[in-house]
């Protein structure tokens, strides 16, 4: 082992268990947040309201933005391995568009808002949208006839998403009346996150970084282009649609339960970079971490900083996710290499 | 089987039987048939669009064709990929270059097709990488990214990578671009020291005067196999010449062989037929 590799993984080290430490306390700092402010937490004891605000609202609320910002993190490593592109997104193949459709479709036949709606159907509407986002890549995929040419991949994402957009706001149109259900989806929000989805997400998460990172040598070897990856023995065909199978599933069970949360996937990775070089085995686990602490503390200011209201959080991860997509490009633009 | 014929095969490190290509819907290569001997530094040469690249690419297993390929002795199509990339390494030219690994990690990547899946490096593999990297004297900055690397370090990186696979063949595409004069000469030595140690070189030049270092040259035009024939043979020279339109000729310095531009047609006098 050389001494600068040792250096790198020194660093990563350090960045995993800080954004852990960092979770914890934003962990700490979501439960105390809230409408009803910090006393739910010093009532918490005697008071079983205050309890049930925390251990039903917040707790799992808090939990779930950094779940389903680490599914995001972890969906922008992964698409921005596969396509060698430092501007991919999770919501590249049209996952996003598939599941606003999804949702959408479901709300006019269900008839119900996703914020007062009964458990069932609740699961019905995360369903639709994990069945739409999923069924959108599986769409792309059949326009692109497979995973062998990258360019005509996303291409094919681009059109699927703006053709399903298109759908959406077609029924939208025809249906004004779900127009204020689809918001806080389309804003992305963390509102109706339960223990429930928390679960769900959970599970997907394992198995996804699990997954990720038992191919992560594949995105290694992509990186140093498609024919020397091929040449180095890679199963190339075969692991990119595993790799997009991950994807679909981490990217759709996330907005599934949270909405459309813009650039948490596209910066996360970005982040992790400007801090270690690494491989991707380690660059998947830290940008899920980096991912998680990104949408945690997003929700936390998103609840705080018109308290008692509050923002849509994908308004304010878009906002903070713009900023920092401008200063990435600026940055880039400075050093004459261009985006 | 003769015991000579088994020889002459054995002798040889990839052969190709009427290999057709195409790139997109062009045809690109016209029935090549070669072979490339075992041991020796073969340098493909030609003018541009002659099909080399592709026909390097073919060689390695990389595009598809019509035809035959055999590498030391088996049908390409045989062998199963890891296989064939321990057995073969390529290096291409302008792929994309891993901007956020670092120099390690990617002579680190050349070992793949020697790892098991899953399985963490191990203490030869991390032997192989340093080796590969002082041999192309790119371990000073192994710690750094290639994106904090100018052209010539990345490409020496990536040959780093290419030589740490510790192939029986080697193919390389255009491995001088970017290097300046010391480390073209280094590249040079190290591929001598690869044939010395029985390893297969085959590399796509255009610096002509490199490639007249090799022992065999494979001379393209238009998709098809001009001549082949060593370095040293004067019908060899003829074919270079030809291909390209009689605008550069060869002599002999120090007693390396050496093209030169034809600037001036009284400068052909003496020189198409150098004094060894």
């Amino acid at each position: 082992m050389t001494l600068h590799t040792t250096d790198q993984q020194r660093k990563a080290w350090l960045l995993a268990i800080g954004l852990l430490l960092v979770s914890a306390l934003l962990l700490f700092l979501g439960v105390a947040v809230g409408s009803t402010g910090f006393e739910s937490v010093l009532n918490m004891q005697r008071d079983p309201q205050a309890l049930q605000i925390i251990g039903e609202i917040r707790l799992p609320r808090t939990a779930g933005a950094w779940l389903a910002g680490a599914l995001l993190g972890l969906g922008g490593a992964v698409a921005q391995g596969l396509f060698r592109n430092p501007l991919a997104d999770p919501y590249l193949l049209g996952s996003a568009s598939g599941a606003v459709l999804g949702e959408t479709i479901a709300i006019v036949l269900l008839g119900v808002s996703p914020v007062a709606a009964h458990w069932l159907t609740r699961i019905g509407l995360t369903s639709a949208a994990f069945v739409g986002a999923v069924a959108a890549v599986m769409l792309t995929l059949l326009l692109a006839k497979g995973v062998q040419h990258t360019l005509r991949l996303l291409l094919a994402g681009v059109v699927v998403g703006v053709v399903l957009g298109a759908v959406s706001s077609l029924i939208l149109l025809l249906h004004p009346d779900i127009m204020q259900a689809m918001q806080s989806f389309m804003l992305g929000s963390t509102a109706f996150v339960d223990w429930a989805a928390c679960a769900v997400m959970v599970s997907v998460l394992v198995a996804s970084v699990v997954a990720a990172w038992m191919m992560s040598h594949v995105l290694d070897g992509l990186a140093l282009g498609e024919s020397t990856a091929q040449s180095l023995g890679l199963n190339l065909p075969q692991m990119r649609m595993a790799l997009i199978a991950v994807l679909a599933l981490a990217t759709g069970t996330a907005v599934a339960q949270t909405g459309l949360i813009a650039f948490v996937g596209l910066a996360a990775p970005h982040l992790v970079r400007s801090v270690v070089k690494t491989t991707h085995g380690r660059l998947i686990v830290l940008s899920s971490l980096m991912g998680a602490v990104l949408l945690m503390a997003a929700d936390i200011l998103a609840r705080w900083l018109i308290a008692p209201q509050e923002l849509p959080v994908g308004v304010l991860t878009a906002v903070l996710g713009g900023g920092y997509l401008l200063w990435l490009m600026h940055r880039h633009s400075g050093r004459g290499s261009g985006l | 089987m003769t015991s000579i014929q088994k020889n002459a095969i054995n002798s040889i490190a990839v052969s190709a039987s009427n290999v057709c290509a195409s790139l997109g819907n062009v045809n690109v290569l016209h029935g090549i048939s070669l072979q490339l001997l075992l041991g020796r530094w073969t340098s493909i040469v030609g003018p541009n669009g002659a099909g080399k690249s592709t026909l390097l690419k073919v060689l390695a297993g990389l595009l598809p064709y019509r035809g035959e390929v055999a590498l030391l002795g088996n049908p390409v199509t045989s062998l199963k990929a890891k296989e064939r990339a321990r057995q073969l390494s390529w290096l291409g030219q302008n792929e994309a270059s891993a901007d956020d690994l670092t120099a390690y990690d990617v002579t680190m990547l050349g070992r793949l097709p020697h790892q098991r899946w899953l399985a963490p490096p191990s203490a030869q593999d991390h032997a192989a990488v340093e080796q590969a990297l002082r041999t192309t004297h790119a371990w000073d900055w192994r710690g750094r990214t290639l994106g904090q690397l100018s052209g010539g370090e990345r490409q020496r990186v990536l040959l780093a990578r290419a030589l740490a696979v510790e192939a029986e063949v080697l193919l390389m595409d255009e491995p001088l671009a970017n290097l300046d004069p010391p480390h073209q000469t280094d590249w040079l030595l190290t591929v001598k020291a690869l044939v010395a140690r029985g390893k297969t070189v085959v590399s796509v030049l255009h610096e002509i005067s490199f490639a007249l270092h090799a022992d065999q040259l494979v001379v393209m035009d238009k998709g098809r196999v001009a001549h082949q024939g060593a370095t040293s043979e004067a019908a060899t020279h003829q074919a270079l010449v030809k291909v390209f339109d009689q605008r550069i000729f060869i002599c002999a310095v120090q007693g390396h062989w050496v093209a030169l531009p034809l600037v001036n047609a009284t400068e052909l006098d003496g020189a198409t037929a150098p004094k060894k």
